[in-house]
């Protein structure tokens, strides 16, 4: 915690940014130059394959590095994807002649389809499911390969696939792949810094958080999914191409783990590692080529490297390389300046923000909450006491929307949120802050706070661009008085900074009524006090605040109105120093003689 | 009438394999809160052992069967040690992944050591089976179906009245409440790897004479004890048993009466269609994360 002086804007002067495309100017030009290359070099027949080879698996493998990678959701069905793109445009260049193009956007959306339907009916289950029936889905797929003769001709795979006419001799179509793989390169490489790529970390790092401040969970996994589903099935197409024969085996499960392996080495969180792990993985089995007349010696390997890589080197390559960059980056990076940050709560309905009626929650026979009724009043703090298990933390999961409310009705600002998911109800204005904490452990504190400030329905970050982003996370960060140490990963703060960071998160997003689960908890005496300061000057901004702690001091100097809970139900509510002195709160802290 | 009464016998006695191996993934689920998707490889080293022992080298067949369950009881350990134990104090996708390494190092080893050819393990009894009324009873699924149920009551009375399976359950359910009640946490998820791998070597022993003893055989049956774990709902063991069974029987019948070469899909179909319909399985587990 910080002075109040550090509340001030502080005079740095920051370069001004160049625009973007200029910035990626080198990549660009790298790009045309590798298309160029391609298209002029005359290679032999071997090294073209090779090259074919590179290119096409990259793309599917840049599909895991955003499924696995960016949102941490399995996919052992990439070769079954690759196969969908490939199937297309080899049976349908090839038995049906229909154009090249129209099969290669045709493989694309089967894939996509293919990709969501699996995601929708297993992605709220989570990892164990999804490995499961990613495995299962690849098996039914192989099958269907193999056995519908009349479509696929079963184990002789499809010869004489076409490909373009614009494109017709080898070397115009590996100069085409090269450049499809720049785009997608490009793509998937700043997929991370969009609204869609933050949204996938913050899923990856804590899905429960990520939905209480404004993230569709589950929409994010299934957008992750289908989309590494998509480029597998683009790659697929243009194998395809390249090569003019497919078969069965090109997309088996083997496949499907030579697909992992190749991204788990090279570093499954960036393109880049990617790119590098598929490259070897192509290259290194070239060179030990003699492996190859012991079947199976070859595979085993692979499952030996995937132990060792996961085990001595879970970043991969390209994350042991690019961990110790961004150290170095952090340390000399000074964050931007920031204004004073403005909360303006919303003010649609009357003088009860949250009202909440007969709210019950049971777990099975257990009454956890039981008819509770509480009306936090506009602009006040107010505060939700009780001695342990009276219920008052299932009340702020039920508030929040992590569990589903037994009966009872909560109003938020005149909008009934009852049967809302968590980030809905963060869209309608609620933010919350976790007694133990829920940072996204991989990011920043900038990029955390930025999270928040994405939630929807936030009027203080304009149209939601890049720039306005982080300007409101800054300010969030500086009122907390962490506005200096924003670049830092979440690891290196202290406990009680942790819990500030959190703070700044629900802020970052201006919500209508700020919920705090036992902000007091785990901290010392000092950092009680400057959190009751921080406390303090969030009320007077007028945002409202219902916090939930067992620290009486600061309850009683804090809040305005109190609401006391035992065994789940509500005892005592009124103004605070009332409330304090009821003989029946006295007699549930202290006991009765 | 007959055709279905016989179809049935098939289908309980493939569906007890499913069972046992469903039964071993289980109990590393419940230990370690990870799915070893190595499971099902168990099942064919224990097989491929067995054809070393009994045919290879023509020893007994009750010696050949010791020595297998001997060398899964050390594949276990080796698993534990090498796979699960470095990796205990990470996150589950890790671990998965590790195991998945794993399950191919395995098949792939014993490919390169052993060549593709199928191999054909003899049953256990000379009597190929017995004709009881219109239904043939095949020895072998016999004598699968009484192991299997004399597993399900040991797995009962070992959890439920010895100390050390009392010591098992502590561990799965709170390591850190174990370990300060000097519960050894590492040597309680040792034995539940050795336990888990010779189970799956059990099943795999059982289960060879009447496939083919093939690389292929581990994974086809993990997919399926997979399966059966999620219908019976993850985590329940009577769930996985009778998950294992009722899979047997689907897929029995549907190679009858739909398609042979679509057995293995009915597997996965009935898994996707359940997943959609009751996402917590037959018996159900808790899904919900605590804030």
């Amino acid at each position: 915690m910080s002075a109040p002086s550090e509340n001030m804007p502080i005079a740095v002067s920051v370069p001004r940014l160049k625009p973007l495309l200029l910035r990626h100017l080198p990549y660009f030009i790298g790009a045309a130059v590798a298309v160029a290359l391609a298209a002029t070099i005359q290679f032999d027949g071997y090294v073209h394959n090779i090259l074919m080879q590179a290119t096409t698996f990259a793309i599917a493998v840049f599909g895991l590095s955003v499924v696995l990678g960016l949102c941490g959701q399995i996919n052992l069905a990439q070769a079954a994807f690759f196969g969908f793109g490939a199937y297309a445009v080899g049976i349908g260049t090839a038995d049906y002649h229909i154009s090249y193009w129209l099969c290669l956007v045709a493989g694309c959306l089967i894939a996509l389809v293919a990709g969501a339907v699996l995601g929708m009916s297993t992605l709220r289950l989570g990892g164990h499911y999804l490995a499961m029936v990613t495995i299962s889905f690849q098996q039914i797929i192989t099958l269907v390969m193999i056995n519908a003769i009349w479509l696929t001709h079963g184990p002789d795979g499809v010869s004489r696939i076409g490909r373009p006419d614009l494109f017709q001799s080898a070397q115009g179509y590996l100069a085409f792949c090269v450049a499809v793989l720049a785009i997608v390169g490009y793509t998937v490489w700043h997929l991370p810094d969009t609204r869609l790529g933050r949204a996938m970390r913050a899923v990856r790092d804590n899905e429960l958080a990520a939905g209480v401040i404004g993230v569709d969970v589950f929409r994010t996994k299934v957008s992750a999914f289908a989309l590494s589903a998509v480029l597998g099935g683009l790659a697929g197409g243009l194998f395809a191409g390249g090569f003019a024969y497919v078969s069965p085996d090109q997309f088996s499960f083997a496949e499907s783990v030579v697909f992992l392996t190749m991204s788990l080495l090279g570093g499954v969180a960036s393109p880049i590692g990617s790119a590098i792990g598929t490259g070897l993985l192509i290259l290194i089995p070239e060179w030990l080529r003699f492996l190859k007349s012991i079947p199976g010696l070859y595979l085993a390997i692979y499952g030996l490297a995937v132990i060792l890589i996961i085990r001595f080197m879970p970043d991969g390559i390209w994350g042991f390389f690019a961990t110790a960059f961004d150290r170095w980056r952090a340390q000399t990076k000074a964050p931007p300046a920031a204004a004073a940050l403005q909360l303006k709560p919303a003010t649609v309905g009357g003088d009860i923000v949250l009202e909440v009626t007969g709210l019950s929650k049971y777990f099975g026979g257990l009454k956890a909450v039981d008819g509770v009724d509480i009306q936090v009043r506009r602009g006040g703090v107010h505060a939700l006491i009780g001695p342990n298990g009276s219920g008052k933390t299932t009340t702020l999961n039920v508030l929040s929307g992590l569990y589903k409310a037994t009966a009872g009705k909560i109003l938020l600002d005149g909008t009934d949120i009852t049967t809302m998911p968590p980030h809905q109800r963060t869209a309608a204005g609620l933010g919350r802050t976790f007694q133990n904490i829920r940072l996204f452990r991989s990011m920043t504190a900038l990029e955390n706070v930025e999270i928040g400030a994405e939630r929807p329905g936030n009027t203080m970050i304009g149209q939601g661009g890049d720039a306005a982003l982080t300007e409101r996370a800054m300010e969030a960060l500086t009122f907390v008085g962490l506005g200096s140490r924003a670049n830092q990963l979440i690891s290196s703060f202290s406990y009680g900074h942790q819990r500030l960071i959190e703070i700044a998160r629900a802020l970052a997003a201006n919500p209508t009524l700020l919920l705090l689960d036992e902000p007091a908890a785990g901290l010392n005496s000092t950092e009680k006090l400057e959190l009751h300061e921080l406390l303090k000057r969030i009320a007077a901004q007028g945002l409202t605040i219902l916090i939930i702690d067992h620290d009486m001091t600061l309850v009683s100097e804090a809040a305005q109105h109190i609401t006391v809970l035992n065994f789940g139900r509500r005892i005592a509510d009124g103004e605070s120093m009332a409330v304090l002195r009821h003989p029946d709160v006295v007699s549930a802290y202290l006991g009765t003689e | 009438m007959d055709l279905v009464l016989q179809l049935l016998f098939t289908g309980i006695g493939i569906g007890a394999v499913y069972a046992l191996v469903a039964l071993g993934i289980v109990l590393i689920f419940r230990a370690t809160n990870v799915v070893n998707f190595a499971q099902g490889e168990f099942s064919m080293v224990a097989a491929y052992l067995m054809v070393v022992f009994a045919v290879d080298l023509g020893w007994p067949y009750w010696l050949s069967f010791l020595l297998a369950l001997a060398g899964m009881a050390l594949l276990g350990v080796i698993f534990n040690l090498g796979v699960y134990y470095p990796l205990r104090h990470r996150s589950f996708l890790p671990v998965i992944i590790a195991t998945i390494g794993a399950s191919i190092l395995l098949a792939n080893s014993v490919l390169a050591i052993y060549g593709p050819q199928p191999q054909v393990l003899p049953g256990w009894f000379d009597t190929p089976g017995i004709q009881l009324g219109p239904v043939y009873l095949d020895s072998q699924y016999l004598l699968i179906i009484a192991v299997t149920v004399a597993l399900v009551f040991f797995n009962y009375w070992f959890f439920e009245k010895t100390m050390l399976g009392k010591k098992l359950q502590a561990t799965s359910q709170d390591k850190e409440m174990a370990s300060l009640l000097g519960i050894s946490v590492s040597a309680m998820i040792m034995i539940t790897f050795i336990y888990s791998a010779v189970l799956g070597g059990l099943a795999g022993v059982l289960v060879a004479p009447v496939l083919f003893v093939s690389i292929q055989m581990g994974s086809t049956i993990a997919l399926k004890a997979f399966a059966a774990t999620i219908i019976g709902g993850f985590g329940d063991v009577a769930g996985a048993i009778i998950g294992g069974l009722s899979l047997g029987i689907i897929e029995t019948f549907g190679a009858a009466y739909i398609s042979v070469p679509y057995k293995d899909a009915f597997a996965f179909l009935a898994l996707v269609l359940l997943l959609i319909i009751r996402p917590q399985g037959i018996f159900g587990e808790r899904v919900a994360e605590k804030a």
